[in-house]
């Protein structure tokens, strides 16, 4: 059985060894399609994309948990992980500006309902942060903060579904409804880069708890000794 | 390097990056509680040698 104090260290090797792994099957494993070269982004930006939906769902079942059962400790864990999606979201769009400015010659696309959703989504959590920090600690921001969080999660499958409702398919799409539209290596190596982004986002949700908590413990002590 | 793989490599160094400044930031962080921890450790030993020192007394 491995302890608590250890599982940290072990995600962190985990993760290491995933990102080795991901980053040799990008770009020596994997079949460069007629995209060319530039859909070597694809395996970063989407398993991102992926990793911020989940930062955000987790979020939003620690609040509920929060407001269900007045959990100790779900309130800050909602919390962190609204924080890890938010920087995954940042990286979503960079990492798909980037594409974007190579495939289409643009940074941005304003006639793309699914840029423009996750753009929504992200703007959503971040606006989280200004509701948090606009009140005072205690069980009032905790229960506002609960609901602005699960009501956000309501964006993701409308973020997701956006692009089979939108008109004009100027994005790609690769996850249809039938199944992905990946040959059998490039499915693989999306799948270890979905795992180690979600590993990645894992280990920086823990480290970032811990810190919040110690932080938390420390607040309490130095009370104690005032 | 062809444009291509320019913005690949452009892609991969921003979450090399963001990443790297998520770490820079957490080490920032236990730097702080560090610090906290050492001046709370001083105040509980203050407040350990003000403390009037304690004679054993025989009971009963």
């Amino acid at each position: 059985m491995v302890s608590r104090a250890n599982r940290l260290p072990l995600l962190a090797l985990l993760t290491l060894g995933l990102f080795a792994a991901a980053i040799a099957m990008v770009f020596y494993y994997a079949p460069v399609d007629q995209d060319g070269f530039n859909q070597k982004i694809f395996y970063f930006h989407v398993p991102i994309a992926f990793t911020a939906y989940a930062c955000f769902g987790w979020g939003a079942w620690r609040a509920f948990v929060h407001l269900w059962r007045r959990t100790p400790g779900a309130d800050l864990e909602s919390y962190v992980a609204i924080h890890q999606g938010v920087i995954f979201g940042v990286l979503v769009l960079v990492t798909g500006s980037i594409w974007a400015r190579y495939r289409w010659g643009h940074w941005w696309v304003w006639s793309s309902n699914q840029l423009v959703l996750f753009l929504v989504l992200f703007l959503f959590y971040a606006a989280y942060f200004m509701l948090r920090y606009s009140l005072e600690p205690g069980p009032r921001r905790e229960n506002l903060a609960a609901v602005y969080a699960i009501f956000g999660v309501v964006l993701i499958p409308v973020s997701w579904l956006a692009i089979h409702l939108a008109q004009d398919f100027i994005h790609p799409v690769v996850f249809t409804e039938h199944g992905p539209q990946l040959g059998g290596s490039q499915l693989f190596t999306f799948l270890v880069c979905l795992a180690a982004m979600l590993s990645l986002a894992a280990c920086l949700y823990h480290v970032e708890l811990a810190g919040k908590r110690l932080d938390a413990r420390l607040k309490s002590l130095r009370e104690l000794l005032a | 390097m062809t444009s291509a793989e320019k913005y690949v490599t452009a892609a991969y160094l921003v979450v090399f990056v963001v990443v790297l400044l998520y770490v820079l930031i957490m080490a920032t962080k236990v730097a702080r509680l560090e610090r906290e921890v050492a001046e709370l450790e001083e105040l509980a030993r203050k407040r350990r040698a003000e403390e009037p020192t304690r004679k054993a007394v025989a009971v009963g």
